[in-house]
């Protein structure tokens, strides 16, 4: 390759970054009696950080194992870059995985760990004892190269399988809840060491978690999975700020749901006849006004969006205090800052006015909120 | 007080355990009157210089060794497979492999004797007793301990080290090579040895199969009803005392690795 090439397919990645690095076309995968991933579809930008949401037994791993080439889908067809990769071993695919169990070899070091896919790629002597102990610093365990797995601590040891698969500089790196093992403050911690070092090797990371917090914090774009399918695909903001759906609303953060009906281009008719503004993208009939906790002023003055109500409950957890409000349309929360240590809240018992912005409110489906409320 | 007692006890155990080995050792040096070695006369060297004095003692050895080294082998090949094969694959009749595997440990000996012995002399045409009749006979129950030594090792690690491998690159058979055969090896050995020590010390299984051929129990056993040399006495002295450095090579071999993984901490 020419520099003249490089530079011009460097230039494409930054203006064009929609150069889909894996694609997946309504892709299923049924085992003998479920249906695991049923009916995927979705494309993942070169570079991006891309993250699969959802709650346990909803088909991540699945989705992911079908990119890796463990599993082969019973439906629909997969792409890294422009190749259909369907049948092709793992083997054959430019893809590395981080394992969930981390999967390092216990008869090998660090070292050899490392460099088990280099050697496959009969990379010479010389380079590829620079490249290990590059992306050892990288990971920060240049030190540990001549251990043994066992040796190291959980934290070592899934930064051993991410520099394990990260030297190879795959097209795509996988990673399936990599972080689930840790403790809370090692996990925040990694989070942020993984999205360095992805920024620093500029390699597409697909990861899995169940985790929204996770997910919010690492992730470009998110994609939301329940039972075998994307609710919703977006960046985190437009996840949580339009959730698509009340499953969405609910998993990503705490929302309140009032159920009603769409009334002219812009209202919302709730169900006990107050009528609020929102952002209805087109929604017509049955709905649920959905505003987030933090969104909701107790008082007037939040925004056109009203409410009257009881104030049934409040707990004070340092950022914020969670307020419970009783209304006619149903039982809100809301989270009042704490901008200073005089408290400002009025005590259980007290009528208010909780007011938002229309343009914080949000409509989902009426039928999935009936349905969690039920669940709930 | 009770620490002394355990110690007492366990010595106990141990001397109860040892007694028969010590006696034949120490008849391994007696110069024996008649032609059974049973009362102690004096002590000699002469059965450990001149132990293959004996006709037909040093090819029955052989034979044994022979056996034991090959079906061992054969079995050990032959076990891993079908261990992987259970444990790593779907396939029609799986379940009945899994059961018909333990057979061999579980059948009386007499009876697999006796039956294999059936089944020899109906394909005489095929099989004509002798050390061949003697081996498959041998492959057949060392491939039990095996296969069952084996499987426990395979599903005891972690299946993802396999798909990692292939993640990284490596094909299937590199992966069995540098990843599978490396962590079930150590499950293959502690089945071969056992299976080993099997085949050299079976008596009933091989007397039924081994037509003119002779192994050593089964020419101590034809021997035994004439006269009983020392030099049995001194093979099998022989026998104990190889194991015995086996085991202890064994440990000081475990000893050092475990050292050496310390020292690199
Ligand atoms: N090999 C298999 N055979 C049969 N069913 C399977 C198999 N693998 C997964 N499943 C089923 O497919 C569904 C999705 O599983 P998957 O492992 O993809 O979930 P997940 O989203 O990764 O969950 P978790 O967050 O708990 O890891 C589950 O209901 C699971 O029981
Ligand atoms: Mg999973």
């Amino acid at each position: 390759m020419t520099d003249t090439t490089r530079e011009r397919q460097g230039s494409n990645l930054s203006q064009t970054p929609a150069v889909a690095d894996v694609r997946l076309e309504d892709v299923v995968k049924r085992f003998d009696d479920s249906t695991a991933v049923d009916g995927i579809s979705l494309e993942i930008p070169r570079g991006s950080f891309f993250a699969l949401l959802g709650p346990s037994g909803c088909g991540k791993t699945t989705t992911l194992r079908m990119i890796g080439g463990f599993e082969e889908p019973t439906e629909g067809r997969i792409f890294l870059g422009d190749q259909d990769v369907v049948g092709r071993p793992p083997y054959k695919r430019d893809v590395n995985t981080v394992f969930q169990s981390y999967a390092l070899f216990p008869h090998m070091s660090i070292e050899g760990n490392v460099a088990f896919g280099l050697e496959r790629k009969r990379v010479p002597k010389d380079e590829l004892k620079g490249r290990v102990a590059e992306i050892l610093e990288l990971v920060g365990l240049s030190g540990f190269a001549k251990r043994k797995p066992r040796q190291l601590s959980g934290g070592q040891q899934q930064r051993v399988a991410l520099a394990r698969a990260l030297v190879n500089h795959p097209r795509v790196l996988l990673l399936d809840e990599p972080l689930g093992a840790l403790d809370l403050k090692l996990r925040k911690q990694m989070q942020l060491e993984l999205k360095r070092i992805q920024h620093e090797v500029g390699i597409t990371f697909v990861h899995v978690t169940h985790d929204q917090e996770e997910a919010m914090t690492m992730a470009d774009t998110i994609a939301v999975m329940s039972g075998g399918k994307i609710e919703q695909l977006g960046p985190p903001t437009e996840l949580y700020e339009r959730p698509a759906t009340a499953f969405v609303a609910g998993f990503l953060g705490v929302s309140n749901l009032l159920p009603g009906t769409v009334e002219g281009a812009d209202a919302i008719r709730l169900d006990e006849g107050t009528v609020v503004r929102a952002v209805l993208n087109g929604r017509s009939g049955q709905v649920a006004a959905g505003v987030r906790p933090e969104k909701i002023s107790i008082g007037a003055g939040g925004g056109s969006n009203e409410l009257p109500g009881t104030i049934s409950e409040t707990a004070y957890i340092g950022v914020a205090t969670q307020v419970v409000v009783r209304t006619a349309a149903g039982t809100v929360q809301v989270f009042a800052q704490n901008m200073d240590a005089g408290g400002r809240i009025p005590a259980p018992g007290t009528n208010v006015v909780l007011s938002w912005a229309p343009e914080s409110t949000f409509v989902v489906d009426r039928a999935d909120s009936v349905m969690e409320e039920e669940t709930e | 007080m009770k620490r002394h007692a355990l110690t007492v006890y366990a010595l106990l155990v141990v001397g109860y355990l040892m007694l028969p080995i010590a006696v034949v050792i120490l008849f391994s040096f007696n110069k024996p009157a008649g032609r059974f070695n049973y009362v102690w006369e004096e002590f000699t060297l002469d059965n450990w210089v001149h132990w293959n004095s004996i006709l037909g003692i040093q090819d029955a050895i052989i034979t044994s060794l022979e056996v034991g080294l090959l079906a061992t082998l054969v079995a050990t090949v032959l076990g891993t497979l079908i261990a992987i094969a259970i444990v790593r694959h779907q396939f029609v009749g799986r379940g009945t492999t899994n059961v018909l595997v333990f057979l061999p440990m579980s059948t009386p000996e007499i009876v697999l004797g006796a039956s294999l012995l059936t089944l020899f002399l109906n394909t005489t045409a095929i099989f004509q007793l002798g050390f061949g009749t003697i081996f498959i006979a041998h492959v057949m129950f060392i491939v039990s301990f095996i296969v069952v030594t084996v499987k426990a090792r395979l599903i005891g690690f972690d299946r993802h080290l396999e798909e990692a491998a292939l993640d990284l690159g490596a094909n299937e058979v590199t992966t069995f090579r540098k990843i599978t055969l490396p962590l079930i090896a150590p499950a293959m050995l502690a089945a071969a040895l056992l299976g080993f020590a099997l085949s050299i010390d079976d008596f009933v299984i091989t007397y039924f199969n081994a037509g003119a051929t002779q192994t050593f129990p089964v020419f101590v056993w034809g021997i035994a009803r004439v006269s009983v040399p020392p030099q049995v006495n001194v093979v099998a002295s022989a026998i104990f005392l190889v194991a015995i450095a086996l085991a202890l090579g064994n440990v000081f071999w475990q000893y050092r690795s475990a050292k050496k993984t310390q020292g690199a901490t």
